[in-house]
C-alpha cells in the first residue's frame, strides 16, 4: 500500500493533464487522527493531497453517482467491485470512468483501535502496512496493523480489483481461505428464538441515523423506502419492529449486490454489527443463485433476472 | 402528508369454543390461484375459514413490503400463491417473484421469524382441490406456531 502514493499521483496527473479525465476521486488525510476523507482533484497542482494507506476506508464508488464528467477513481478491490455492480445496474457509465486499481492489504477498523487504547484521546496517528503508531497526552502506543484490520478485510478474497483500467502496484495473491461466513453459520445453527433475541439485542441500539445507508454505494435510490411518505410503508420510529424492518429490508435490497466492503459497519456510531445481515445477503446470493457480486461487467442483477430451474424447495 | 400505511390489522378471532384462531392474509394471483379458490368454492370443497384474500394481478405484484407490513400489522401468517412456473399470464412474473420470495423467506427466517409464518404456493385455476389443501396446510402450520409476536408492532 504505502510507497504507491507517488505512483498514484503520477498516473492521476497524467490522466488529468492529458484531458482523459476531468476529476480524480481519491483519499486525503482527514482532520482527525486515523481518519481519511474523500478527495476530489481537478487541478494537477493539488495532486499531493492524495494519500494511500490503511486509513483509506471509504468506499469511493459512492461518489460516482450522478456525475457527468469523466472521472478517474482510485479503487480498492471492494470499491472496484462496487463500481461494477453500479455499472451493471445502469448507474455508472463505464466509458466515463477510469478505474485506478489499488491492490489492498486491508483497511483499519478505527473503533477497535479506539477501544484498545481505552478512552485516551489520540492526537496523532501514523499508519503503515505494518504498524500503527498512536500518540496522545502522555502516551505513545505501537500496534500491529494486521490485528486491527477491519473484519471484512480479514476475509477479503478480492484484494486485487477484478476490474481496472490501470493497476497501481503489484497484484496480490488472494490469501484468505476464510470465507467470512463463520458468524452467519453460527447464527444459522441457533434456534429461531435465539436468533430473534440476538437481532433484537443488536438492532435495538439503532438510532436511525442512516449512516449505513449513506456510505453504501448500492444505496442510491432517490427516495429510500423508509423515507417514502406516499405511501409511508414503514414507521420512522425507534420502535424495534420499525428498525428491524429497516435493516432487514436493506439487507434484502443488497442481496446479490453487497460486496462486503464493510463501510456500513465502520460507519455505524452505535457499533452495530451490520455485517451479520449483509454477509447473510451475500450468502443467499451465493448459495441460491451461485452468484458473487461485482466480478464481471457482464453480470445481470441477481434479483432482476431468473432461471427456469431456480430452487423452489420452499414452495408448497 | 405523512400517512403511514395502517392497512387493516386483523380482527381478533376465536372459534365457537373460544379457542384462538390464526388469522392469515392470502395474496392470490388473479389468473391462477384466485380462480383456484373460486373453483374450490364452486366445488363445495371445505377448507378452514382463517384466510382473508387479497386479489393481485400476479404473484410478482406482491412486494416484500406487503408481506413484512402484514406481519408488522399483526397477521399471524401470510400466504402468497401464484401460477405454476411456465404458466404465468405475464410470461415470467412468477419466476422473478420466486427469486424475490426465496430471498425474503431466507432473510426473515434468519432474523428469527418462525418458518411457517410466510408461505408460498403455486396453485392453478384447475386445482381447487390443491387450493383447499394448501390453505389447510398453512393454517395448520400457523396454528402450531401460535399467535405472531415477533415483528408485530404494538400500538
Amino acid at each position: 500500500m504505502g510507497g504507491n502514493e507517488e505512483k498514484i499521483r503520477e498516473v492521476a496527473g497524467r490522466l488529468l493533464r492529458d484531458g482523459e479525465v476531468n476529476l480524480i476521486i481519491g483519499h486525503e488525510r482527514g482532520t482527525l487522527p486515523l481518519r481519511s476523507s474523500p478527495c476530489f482533484v481537478t487541478d494537477p497542482e493539488d495532486l499531493d493531497r492524495l494519500i494511500w494507506d490503511p486509513t483509506c476506508d471509504i468506499n469511493l464508488a459512492k461518489y460516482l453517482h450522478g456525475r457527468d464528467e469523466r472521472v478517474g477513481i482510485l479503487a480498492k478491490g471492494c470499491d472496484a467491485r462496487s463500481i461494477v455492480v453500479c455499472a451493471s445496474e445502469g448507474q455508472v457509465e463505464m466509458d466515463r470512468v477510469v478505474i485506478l486499481g489499488l491492490p489492498c492489504h486491508g483497511v483499519i477498523n478505527r473503533k477497535n483501535i479506539e477501544s484498545e487504547i481505552a478512552g485516551r484521546e489520540i492526537l496523532e496517528a501514523i499508519v503503515t502496512d505494518e504498524i500503527i503508531t498512536l500518540k496522545g497526552e502522555g502516551f505513545e502506543e505501537v500496534l500491529p496493523t494486521e490485528t486491527f484490520l477491519d473484519d471484512s478485510c480479514m476475509s477479503c478474497r478480492h484484494r486485487t480489483p477484478p476490474v481496472y483500467d490501470v493497476l497501481i502496484g503489484e497484484p496480490l495473491p488472494e490469501a484468505s481461505e476464510d470465507d467470512g461466513y463463520a458468524e452467519v453459520n453460527e447464527l444459522e445453527s441457533k434456534s429461531a428464538e435465539e436468533r430473534w433475541d440476538h437481532f433484537v439485542d443488536e438492532i435495538s441500539n439503532c438510532i436511525r441515523c442512516y449512516s449505513c445507508r449513506d456510505v453504501c454505494p448500492m444505496c442510491y435510490c432517490k427516495e429510500c423506502f423508509v423515507d417514502e411518505t406516499m405511501p409511508a410503508w414503514f414507521g420512522k420510529t425507534n420502535e424495534i419492529t420499525d428498525t428491524m424492518i429497516y435493516h432487514v429490508v436493506r439487507a434484502i435490497h443488497l442481496t446479490g449486490r453487497c460486496v462486503d466492503c464493510g463501510a456500513c459497519s465502520r460507519a455505524c456510531p452505535m457499533h452495530i454489527n451490520l455485517r451479520a445481515l449483509t454477509k447473510k445477503a451475500e450468502k443467499i446470493a451465493r448459495d441460491r443463485f451461485n452468484f458473487e457480486a461485482g466480478i464481471s461487467l457482464e453480470d445481470t442483477p441477481v434479483l432482476g433476472t431468473f432461471k427456469q430451474d431456480d430452487s423452489e424447495e420452499f414452495i408448497i | 402528508m405523512n400517512a403511514e400505511v395502517k392497512g387493516s390489522g386483523p380482527e381478533e378471532e376465536t372459534s365457537s369454543e373460544g379457542r384462538w384462531e390464526p388469522r392469515i392474509i392470502a395474496f392470490l394471483c388473479n389468473w391462477c390461484s384466485y380462480a383456484g379458490a373460486d373453483l374450490a368454492g364452486i366445488s363445495r370443497l371445505q377448507y378452514p375459514p382463517n384466510i382473508r384474500v387479497v386479489r393481485v394481478p400476479c404473484s410478482s405484484r406482491v412486494s416484500p413490503y406487503f408481506i413484512i407490513k402484514s406481519l408488522q400489522r399483526g397477521w399471524d401468517g401470510v400466504l402468497v400463491s401464484g401460477c405454476h412456473p411456465g404458466d404465468c399470464h405475464y410470461i415470467s412474473g412468477n419466476l422473478v417473484a420466486r427469486r424475490r420470495f426465496a430471498v425474503l423467506k431466507d432473510m426473515l427466517e434468519y432474523i428469527g421469524v418462525e418458518p411457517g409464518r410466510v408461505n408460498f404456493s403455486w396453485v392453478s385455476a384447475a386445482e381447487g382441490d390443491k387450493f383447499s389443501k394448501v390453505v389447510r396446510e398453512v393454517v395448520n402450520r400457523v396454528r402450531a406456531l401460535g399467535p405472531a409476536e415477533r415483528l408485530v408492532k404494538v400500538g
